[in-house]
């Protein structure tokens, strides 16, 4: 899980690393930006004649007005519906006649639309996307039966799902003051309050050239892309943008637990989370050495917790932890563990307990050191293998702010990582750190 | 606990990428110096070398009664030590040099995967070879892993979308092997024995049910040996358990298994036809047209689009050799279980009545062939393809051809297949929720091991 979200989340990736030891080649795009200020990144890959077209807004769930969570994710859904010149659902049909898949995806930080098609598709694709970023129509007529598939969603996904309802209430007691305490989807009660005009509002004040990120990936260049670019998305003038609330987190001054029965829980998981820098949020300088240090901890089957708790002392059926801090907000660090079957999940959470311990006052080898970054950086040639993972992992990057030079730089700074970096990142992020704790429970039988 | 929160808008899944098939792909038949027959796509753009295998006729079907959960049970234990090697040196061999190697368990077929850098690939080929000839199945790794996967099992069990597909499959199959969960019940799983595990290497892996399909930076000199030393000390004849064809029961009947959850999550279909079926590809473009399509289809359009009653609906074909069907399924809120069943149900009949417009079935070919190339997403799709098109016997050429087979199927070729499998009165339909409006005709039937 751990190496997953490395290479999903942050990773570049370095082609000839296999081949040229200790030097990093990395991934090269090339980008440029519109007079309107929209960034293009281009990453060419030549093996086929296919291409993905993607396009990233700077606005997720966390730029929500207070009161209408859900808005972000709601427009997403309604972004598929028609323009002044497209009727309602002939965008989708348009890229399936066409042969494309397409999809569309909202996170706290941005919203991202894309399509994959043959080549020579990509001018259409880059048409009707341009279409909707400033024709969108919306009617009570179109807006009704989408929010009621949203609320269905969030019944298949939450509702539905005992640990995810667990998620959305330690969210709320983690994040005390940053938005990222809200769910992406929205509290069902403020999806049903949200109105046309929220949704007009929203799009208005987000959905511009100068708020967005173009990545094209495939089998293309920045001599076909650009010429396209200009044409359909150029000409769309930029507008000024709403200015952003600096959202900072106050420091965790209790440890807090949160803890949640449900009848339909048969294993109980026991969890806790640390507050974390980011790449872009606090001290971002902790940020690979706690992705080096997540990958050590459970990075695998030999990894630190799963060796010692499940192989060696039996005090668990999963153990692990996890590292997010790819988001423009604060990060979390965080440790699960779950007992076996019908086993005690607080002598459990007590053995997990004395892992971390053992982490803040040992720290990590050299050896651990050594491994982890060697998989981290194998695990960005097989990222390679993937047309989807650099464009994901450049447009993730650049719509929280960070640059293609952060991007490129990522296997260099993981193989610099030393065990002082990784023990000061401990000490920064474990050690005197209030945390929340969570438990799922069964429903206990009487 | 994942740790990333994005929500996809709509259901298809992500795909980019990969290859023309005119372009693109050569497909090699390759023939080692020991007699081991592997296709081979050759890709020179990552060091790398993905291998996809299965062994026929021995999946979680083929279980011993009473020992459902076998198969899935050795798939998770084969790469847990062997050889000299413990599971924690087993395993640290593998991460240390970035080799990764996996098993499943299907319902008709076994199957590993490999993929490994270059620069490791003779001792990815020899750990390979390990666990495929000398599994340990220490004591300690048995229960371990025993533990895990009974409590998965146990977590199932109260999972709605789990229990309204193991309950639809027992529904059509009643006593057939093919109505029994392939990862087995908490009671087969805690009686699977290490001499089961044992006897299941022994006697399902061997040289004649083996398919290899082989996609990376290797040439045809380098995959012989390779091939040779990996699956070269297999014994050259499995025993399998044949299995007889299902007769699946499909009246119309109707089960509710009652929970107390804000949406019901509903598993409905019918008998379907094999992949050797002369009907298979009017059945594939038709399927396409009703439920298949994503935001494309028929039922996303009525049930989602228009009327905003699921997130969710969809249809597909599931070709198996025994037991063929056509299924879907939906999830909605309670109080509108019965709407939404009742505009699938309107559906179908409409396609068995009228099949797909001139115009659906343009488009439906246009995007079954237009999106070919971005289903196979990465060398190990590619090369999982390469097993397929021999497990389902297509030929080596089936990539250059599939484009025309499909847009030889006529609008009455699929009108008659629409008249062949679709009857909405027959449809069995299992509800697990708390449905209103809905009429059980009996009770459910129990999942059985």
């Amino acid at each position: 899980m751990a190496r997953l979200a490395a290479i999903i989340t942050l990773s570049a990736i370095l082609s000839l690393a296999a081949s040229l030891p200790g030097r990093a080649v990395v991934f090269s795009p090339e980008s440029f930006t519109l007079d309107n200020g929209m960034q293009v990144v281009v990453v060419s890959n030549h093996r086929v004649p296919v291409v993905t077209h993607m396009i990233w807004y700077k606005v997720g769930a966390m730029d929500e007005p207070p009161g209408k969570s859900g808005l972000a994710h709601y427009l997403e859904h309604l972004m598929f519906k028609g323009t002044e010149s497209l009727e309602p659902g002939e965008f989708s049909a348009i890229v399936a006649r066409n042969g494309g898949q397409e999809n569309a995806f909202t996170s706290q930080d941005y919203t991202g639309y894309y399509q994959s098609v043959a080549v020579d598709r990509l001018e259409l694709m880059m048409k009707i996307e341009a279409d909707r970023m400033t024709n969108l129509v919306l009617t009570d007529e179109i807006i009704e039966p989408e929010r009621q598939v949203v609320i269905e969603e969030r019944r298949s996904r939450t509702d539905n799902e005992p640990s995810a309802l667990l998620r959305e209430q330690v969210n709320t007691a983690f994040f005390q003051n940053h938005p990222y305490r809200l769910p992406i989807i929205g509290w069902q009660h403020e999806i049903e309050g949200l109105t046309r005009d929220d949704l007009i509002s929203f799009y208005r004040a987000w959905y511009a050239p100068n708020n967005a990120v173009l990545v094209i990936s495939g089998d293309v260049t920045v001599e076909m892309v650009r010429p396209l670019a200009e044409k359909y998305y150029g000409v769309i003038p930029a507008r000024p943008l709403p200015e952003r609330v600096a959202w900072r987190e106050p420091p965790l001054n209790a440890d807090r637990g949160v803890e949640m029965k449900h009848p339909r829980v048969r294993q109980p998981v026991w969890s806790r989370r640390f507050m974390a820098p980011g790449v872009i949020y606090g001290a971002t300088e902790h940020a690979d050495a706690l992705q080096v240090l997540s990958e050590i901890l459970a990075g695998g089957a030999t990894s630190r917790l799963y060796r010692t708790l499940v192989v060696e002392e039996k005090v668990a059926v999963s153990a692990g932890a996890w590292y997010e801090g790819d988001g423009r907000g604060p990060g979390v660090f965080g440790f699960y563990i779950s007992p076996p079957q019908n086993g005690d999940v607080r002598a459990a959470a007590v053995a997990m307990d004395a892992e971390i311990k053992k982490l803040i006052d040992k720290g990590v080898t050299e050896d651990e050191v050594e491994r982890a970054v060697r998989e981290l950086q194998d695990s960005a040639i097989y990222a390679l293998d993937s047309f989807q993972t650099p464009a994901r992992v450049i447009g993730g990057a650049l719509s929280i702010g960070q640059t293609i030079e952060d991007v490129e730089s990522w296997p260099d700074r993981i193989g610099a990582i030393t065990v002082d970096a990784v023990n000061r990142a401990i000490a920064a992020v474990l050690k005197d750190q209030h945390s929340v704790t969570a438990l799922l429970l069964p429903e206990p039988t009487s | 606990m994942m740790s990333k929160r994005l929500i996809c808008g709509l259901v298809l899944g992500l795909f980019w990428l990969a290859v023309n098939p005119a372009r693109a792909v050569e497909v090699e038949r390759v023939v080692s110096p020991g007699g081991i027959e592997a296709w081979l796509v050759r890709d020179h753009s990552v060091p790398i070398t993905a291998i996809e295998f299965s062994f026929s006729g021995t999946g979680g079907a083929h279980d011993p009664d009473g020992k459902a959960g076998l198969a899935e049970m050795v798939s998770s234990l084969i790469d847990e030590g062997a050889g000299d090697l413990d599971s924690q040196a087993f395993q640290r061999k593998m991460e240390d040099m970035s080799i990764r190697i996996s098993f499943s368990a299907g319902l008709e077929t076994f199957r590993g995967s490999l993929k490994t850098l270059n620069r490791h690939r003779d001792d990815a080929a020899d750990l390979l070879r390990l666990s495929l000839t000398a599994p340990r199945f220490d004591p300690d790794a048995v229960a371990r892993i025993r533990q895990q996967i009974l409590v998965g099992l146990q977590q199932q069990s109260t999972d709605p979308d789990s229990i309204a597909r193991k309950v639809w499959r027992r529904a059509v199959f009643a006593d057939h092997p093919y109505g029994r969960p392939v990862g087995g019940t908490v009671e087969s799983v805690a009686g699977i024995t290490i001499d089961d595990m044992k006897d299941f290497v022994a006697n399902r892996f061997a040289r004649d049910n083996l398919i290899i399909g082989v996609v990376g930076d290797i040439t045809v000199d380098a995959l012989g040996p390779m091939l040779d030393s990996i699956f070269g000390a297999l014994p050259a004849t499995s025993r399998p358990t044949p299995l007889a064809d299902a007769a699946i029961v499909s009246g119309g009947e109707t089960y509710v298994v009652e929970m107390d959850n804000p949406q019901s999550v509903v598993v409905f279909g019918q008998a379907g036809l094999r992949r050797d079926d002369p009907d298979y590809y009017a059945a594939y473009v038709m399927n396409y047209v009703l439920g298949g399509g994503g935001f494309a289809s028929r039922l996303y359009h009525e049930v989602r689009e228009k009327r905003g009653l699921a997130y969710s609906v969809y249809s597909y074909l599931n070709p198996t050799r025994h037991g063929a069907l056509i299924s879907g399924g939906v999830a909605t809120r309670n109080d509108r279980v019965a709407t939404s069943l009742s505009v699938i149900r309107d559906e179908w009949l409409r396609m068995y009545e009228e099949g797909p417009s001139e115009s659906e079935l343009a488009n439906a070919k246009t995007f079954l062939n237009g999106s070919f190339p971005l289903r196979l997403s990465s060398t190990s799709s590619i090369a999982r393809l390469l097993v397929s098109m021999q497990y389902h016997k297509l030929g080596q050429d089936y990539i250059e051809r599939r484009a025309e087979i499909i847009d030889a199927v006529t609008l009455d070729d699929v009108r008659r297949v629409a008249k062949r499998l679709l009857a909405p009165e027959k449809l069995t339909v299992v509800v697990v929720g708390k449905p209103q409006g809905i009429t059980p005709t009996s009770a459910a039937p129990e999942i059985r091991s």
